[in-house]
């Protein structure tokens, strides 16, 4: 590894793409768990399509934000030489992935997040990130449906699949309040024309996340107080995991190529 | 005079005569059970071989190493869909495959028994491992049961990608410093033999092997796809500057093949046992995904069952109008 980290002086359009990139490539990560795991081979297949999506678009985003910090910085600096401290992705995308409740719910709420997301920024001042967004929009959209629909299956399924994915639901609902709370990074985004202004998100996503839940048989989403922090690097006790492991190889041979 | 002919030998002339079988077709009982014994333990290698792969994708060293890997371990639930819907054709459902592979009345293949422990181990597993398999599955390609001769069509295709994969990761190594050279050779050292156990016992010792070859179940004896694989591997060893652990290994002229050493068979049929590194691991990795999935599995049929429920029955429509 030849470039030298230099986050203090990170400007703000990459330091809103690092946040981007953060998102997916923790979220993938996590997902990416299942993989030989899952309570049903399709399912197991599903769920990891989901994550390559997820990892293969934090890559776009890596190698963007690499370029404009430049001097040699490359996407797997940016993964996998950065501490806690210095990602900036939601809270909810580093939470464990507990039962498959859990996991559909984390991502239910990042999906329908992360459509809105993808459609304020095809509309973006900057060409690059309109690109990635159109591009991503169309497998969104299908992540979407997918977790919706496992959302409609879970609480009008058994008794037992309502009531613990209504307990999935109520858990991660304070971490998906962290969408709408705009951080130093959203703040400047929004400003400078990049990116959405994120408290403007809000109201689709609870129209689209309660439209499911009324489906699912589901009391309507409360989103309470906000568990944030992530996008200012404030993160979980299970981030510093999350990243010793996903980290581990990468650092023990700084100079090795794979 | 065809009618004078037994069942069992019309069948046999139907395979001889490169024939496929189709599930609706009569076949033997021992022919339908040999396969379903045989395509559910294929089905089983493909969903616990995932586990080892699996087992690094999180520490995968870069994001492109990382997707490939993701990727190829997706790749074989893919095929594992496949073969159990192949079993599923000679009247075996999933479930009760399933079943019988977590009570561990069948098998799978020895070689995911053994640990993965450096990321070499991705490298020698695509190389070797998969290198192994693709030889027997060329071979099953060409099997007399349709449906299982076209899984393997699409799962060969699949599986070359995979081998060379498995062998750019190694190629990389070995031209790396020099922990990922010695990295690569000690994976190579774990997995040289146990990849060359896979073909199974030889042919004097191999029970099933000579019924499979005349329903043309099989096309070549284990020893045959076995020395065709170590003949074709020892030239990508050298290529790449790693040694392959066997000093007995020489080139034979006269055979026109490589001489190689014994195969600790002890090993094998002790992993086949259930006592290799990794058998308990395993089957309880399967055991806890079929148990913590079961609640999950239970709701998508109960909310099934209700969706049919509710679509507006056609005739009873017609009579309510």
């Amino acid at each position: 590894m030849t470039y030298q980290m230099k986050w203090d002086t990170c400007d703000p359009k990459t330091a809103y793409v690092l946040h981007l990139a953060d998102d997916a490539l923790i979220l993938g990560q996590r997902l990416a768990e299942w993989c030989g795991h899952g309570p049903i081979l399709e399912q197991d297949i599903a769920l990891t399509n989901i994550s390559l999506d997820l990892i293969g678009l934090a890559r776009q985003y890596y190698q963007y934000a690499a370029e404009l910090m430049g001097e040699g910085c490359s996407e797997n600096d940016l993964a996998y030489h950065r501490d806690s401290r210095a990602f900036m992705n939601h809270l909810i995308c580093e939470q464990p992935n507990g039962h498959w409740g859990d996991t559909l719910a984390r991502q239910f709420y990042f999906d329908t997040f992360h459509f809105f997301q993808l459609e304020a920024l095809a509309q973006s001042s900057d060409e690059r990130l309109r690109h990635i967004a159109a591009k991503a929009i169309k497998e969104t959209s299908y992540h979407a449906q997918y977790s919706a629909e496992w959302i409609i299956r879970l609480g009008d399924g058994t008794e037992e699949s309502h009531a613990k994915i209504a307990q999935s639901l109520r858990h991660f609902a304070p971490f998906a309040h962290e969408f709408f709370v705009a951080a130093e990074v959203d703040r400047a985004a929004s400003e400078a024309g990049f990116g959405p202004k994120v408290s403007d998100l809000s109201s689709s996503w609870v129209e689209k996340v309660d439209a499911i839940l009324q489906l699912a048989t589901l009391d309507p989403v409360d989103l309470g107080f906000p568990k944030k922090g992530g996008k200012a690097g404030l993160h979980s006790e299970h981030h510093g995991y999350l990243l010793a492991e996903m980290q581990s190889l990468a650092r023990a041979y700084p100079d090795a190529s794979w | 005079m065809g009618e004078t002919h037994s069942l069992e030998d019309r069948f046999q002339a139907f395979v001889e005569a490169e024939n496929k079988v189709e599930p609706k077709h009569w076949m033997p009982d021992g022919y339908r059970k040999t396969l379903v014994r045989q395509i559910s333990q294929h089905a089983h290698s493909e969903v616990v071989g995932m586990l080892p792969e699996a087992n690094w994708i999180s520490r995968a060293p870069s994001l492109r190493a990382k997707l490939i890997l993701l990727a190829k371990v997706q790749d074989e639930a893919g095929h594992g869909l496949y073969l159990y819907s192949a079993a599923e054709t000679l009247g075996t459902s999933r479930d009760q495959m399933i079943d019988d592979l977590l009570s561990g009345k069948a098998k799978y293949s020895s070689i995911f028994n053994y640990p993965t422990l450096t990321w070499a181990d991705m490298g020698a597993i695509g190389w070797l491992v998969d290198g192994a398999a693709i030889a027997n599955q060329v071979m099953l390609c060409r099997t007399s049961y349709g449906p299982y001769s076209r899984a393997m069509v699409r799962i060969c295709k699949e599986e070359s990608f995979h081998q060379r994969q498995g062998y750019e990761i190694m190629m990389t190594l070995a031209k790396g410093t020099k922990e990922q050279k010695a990295m690569a050779q000690d994976a190579l050292n774990r997995w040289w033999w146990p990849s060359i156990m896979m073909f199974g016992p030889s042919d004097d010792n191999s029970p099933n092997s000579a019924q499979s070859m005349k329903w043309r179940i099989k096309r070549k004896s284990n020893d045959e796809l076995r020395q065709e694989f170590i003949d074709k591997t020892v030239a990508q060893a050298e290529f790449i500057g790693l040694t392959l652990p066997d000093p007995d290994l020489k080139w034979n002229a006269e055979t026109g093949h490589y001489d190689f050493g014994e195969i600790d068979w002890t090993e094998f049929f002790e992993v086949i046992a259930g006592n290799g590194p990794c058998n308990a691991e395993r089957l309880a990795a399967r055991q806890k995904a079929h148990d913590e999935g079961a609640w999950v599995r239970d709701a998508a049929t109960a909310y099934a069952v209700k969706q049919a429920a509710r679509k507006p029955n056609p005739s009873t429509q017609t009579h309510a109008a």
